[in-house]
């Protein structure tokens, strides 16, 4: 019987299997962040012992900085002591890290790819859930708890069960307006915020291969959200025109070399996945959550579902959602106020998701309630974004391009979205609280949220936009 | 280095009959600046524990003086979303040793382990059972038996099996870690290296 892809890149990189089902896994590349790492650093401290590998780390500051006035002392006293102790950990470690301020600093899983360290057929761990980004190369990516990143730092490897794999076909085209973001919130709203759990998941179809390789980030990057590992695709052309040229991409004939071995990538005609699903990219209209987990999606010209079918614990989990964000069964999501507006994140915050937004809202003004945060996910972005000349277009319309972050996605810093307002968010998660104490989140992709912001509600961006 | 051990325990149980708990709710993202293990406890459920000015919520299981022990019983999918070993920090901080749910989220069962906490995934049926006895009796007591892998409540006698990783089942009975593991096997690691360079 044939292998998946993703069975190809884990069998590669076990150094021995344990009993019971545990791998030790070799690690290719090991991003960090300032976050879940200290506690990591220390136990190393503790067992007087440094990184074995720093050649194969790379840091990041991101979950806590300011996005704005990078360029001064960070205001708040713990962030700084975190974004400090980041910095002294990576030194003493002689890990790289991409200084605050710095050409190539952003968000982790912005300027992994960017920077051309991802790469197909890698094994990849970072603790943060959103490492599934990764996989969008064709690479085993994903996030693991601090415990872990001491274990990366100690051999290079983890232990891990190997997950069960499963494959997500969406056929045929999607329709004008419809973003990589809504198709991936359309397969969360029909299997489930827990339907991929112990799964690793092949998004594959022609709907998939249509996409461009910052689409397809976003699809994998989703991939936690329906509970999964990871997500993977395989690497094709698309994947090898993204990755040739990039300051770590290997360059001239071992690029070639390369390309050679990730064309080998790819599940074969007879593997067989533990579970299989099969969408239509027609059935996918621009999408819009109501609840407080990203199963809570509909299409934007829904209506908000009925618990008809729930019982028990599903009920009254259904009914907490709803009074948290205020909406009841049967409403219509279109013409709901909305109050806030973020664009950004590891999910939505690449130079596409910029020109999408910018090109939207050409030639019209932000609605005077909305506030918008647009939060570039690196300084690669921002950069590219002032070289088009997209942040005349968004300051003609009424927007400002902020400095790169995790920001507004999970209100670490201080970009916190105020209790009981509605923000329509291109980031990953809608659980209560997560924009900050009491805010409401409806997930969205860039161009529901440029709908929102010109519309001061939710609107569909194909009717606002004539597209 | 080591975690805690854990062999077999008999204690009351807090119930939280609330569907995917995510780990912003477990410890919400402004509670992570800290750059060492401690004190997160306080923190645990934060905005379900306390209202803006810091007062208890009444309602909520954690301030309800009926309800303590070292076990925490939560509806399915208990621990999705952020990765944050932050989440386990602070549930074990708090005073639990075991957490029961009839669904796990993936990262969050590994984070437990590798902090001496016990995630025990029963059916959904038996777990109504334990929502149903601790709602007869708060004061209902179960007992966990690690080398047997069995739950019981006491106050019924039923009692269902439970599943382990028997490499995390040693550890756990042991009180070892991961990376005492991972460092043993330092030449077999370098010999892996050598021949994939």
């Amino acid at each position: 019987m044939g292998k998946t892809l993703f069975d190809k890149v884990w069998d590669a990189h076990v150094v021995r299997q344990l009993d019971g089902g545990r791998s030790v896994l070799y690690i290719d590349r090991h991003y960090i962040h300032e976050v879940t790492s200290p506690v990591a650093f220390l136990g190393l401290r503790n067992r007087g012992i440094k990184v074995a590998r720093p050649q194969n780390t790379t840091g990041t500051p991101d979950h806590n900085v300011p996005t704005q006035d990078q360029d001064k002392p960070v205001a708040e006293e713990q962030s700084r002591n975190q974004l400090e102790a980041f910095a002294r950990n990576c030194e003493e470690n002689g890990v790289e890290y991409f200084r605050l301020g710095s050409p190539q600093h952003g968000v982790v899983h912005i300027v992994g790819p960017e920077q051309g360290i991802t790469q197909p057929g890698m094994t990849i761990v970072c603790g943060d859930s959103h490492t599934s980004t990764h996989g969008a190369f064709g690479a085993v990516a994903f996030g693991i708890g601090t415990s872990e990143v001491e274990m990366v730092f100690a051999s290079q490897c983890i232990l891990q069960p190997k997950p069960k794999t499963m494959r997500i076909t969406v056929n045929g085209r999607r329709g004008p307006g419809v973003t990589a973001k809504d198709i991936v919130l359309y397969v969360i709203s029909r299997i489930s915020a827990s339907g991929g759990t112990g799964h690793f998941i092949e998004f594959a179809g022609e709907a998939i291969r249509d996409l461009s390789m910052e689409e397809r980030m976003t699809v994998c990057n989703m991939s936690i959200e329906c509970g999964a590992r990871g997500g993977i695709i395989a690497p094709d052309q698309t994947t090898f025109d993204y990755v040739k040229g990039r300051p770590r991409a290997p360059k001239g004939a071992d690029f070639e070399r390369a390309v050679a071995r990730w064309k080998e990538l790819c599940s074969d005609a007879d593997a067989r996945f533990d579970a299989e699903y099969e969408f239509d990219a027609a059935d996918i209209e621009p999408m819009i959550t109501y609840g407080t987990n990203p199963g809570m999606g509909m299409g934007i010209t829904g209506t908000i579902p009925s618990d008809e079918g729930l019982s028990g614990s599903d009920r009254a989990s259904f009914a907490k959602a709803l009074d948290y964000m205020d909406f009841r069964s049967g409403e219509k999501m279109i013409g709901k106020r909305v109050d806030y507006v973020f664009l950004g994140s590891c999910t939505n915050g690449r130079i596409e998701d910029f020109r999408q937004f910018a090109r939207a809202v050409q030639g019209r003004k932000k609605a005077p309630h909305v506030t918008a945060w647009l939060v570039p996910g690196s300084k690669g972005v921002e950069a590219q974004a002032r070289a088009e000349g997209l942040d005349k277009i968004l300051a003609e319309a009424g927007f400002e391009l902020r400095q790169p972050g995790c920001s507004a996605c999970l209100a670490m810093n201080a970009d916190k979205i105020p209790a009981g307002m509605y923000s329509v968010s291109t980031s990953n998660r809608n659980f209560e609280g997560r924009q900050g104490p009491g805010a409401r989140t409806l997930l969205a992709g860039p161009l529901v949220a440029a709908a929102a912001a010109v519309t001061g509600c939710v609107s569909d961006p194909r009717e606002v936009f004539g597209l | 280095m080591s975690i805690p051990k854990f062999t077999r325990l008999i204690t009351t149980a807090c119930p939280l009959n609330i569907e995917n708990i995510d780990t912003d709710q477990i410890i919400p993202a402004r509670f992570l600046k800290a750059v060492e293990r401690k004190g997160f406890g306080d923190n645990l459920f934060r905005d379900w524990r306390y209202d803006e000015s810091g007062g208890r919520i009444a309602g909520f299981p954690l301030n309800d003086a009926r309800y303590g022990g070292e076990i925490l019983v939560a509806a399915k999918n208990f621990g999705c979303g952020s990765s944050r070993e932050h989440a386990a920090w602070a549930i074990f901080d708090y005073g639990f040793r075991v957490v029961v749910s009839s669904f796990f989220a993936d990262i969050f069962k590994n984070n437990a382990l590798n902090n001496g906490l016990l995630p025990i995934q029963v059916s959904e049926d038996f777990e109504r059972k334990i929502f149903a006895a601790i709602e007869a009796d708060p004061a209902a007591r179960f007992e966990v038996d690690l080398p047997a892998q069995t739950f019981t409540i006491l106050s019924t006698g039923e009692k269902t099996s439970f599943a382990i990783d028997g490499y995390k089942k040693e550890c756990l009975l042991n009180g070892f870690d991961d990376v005492d593991y991972l460092l043993s096997i330092g030449d077999e690691i370098a010999r892996y290296e050598a021949a994939h360079a």
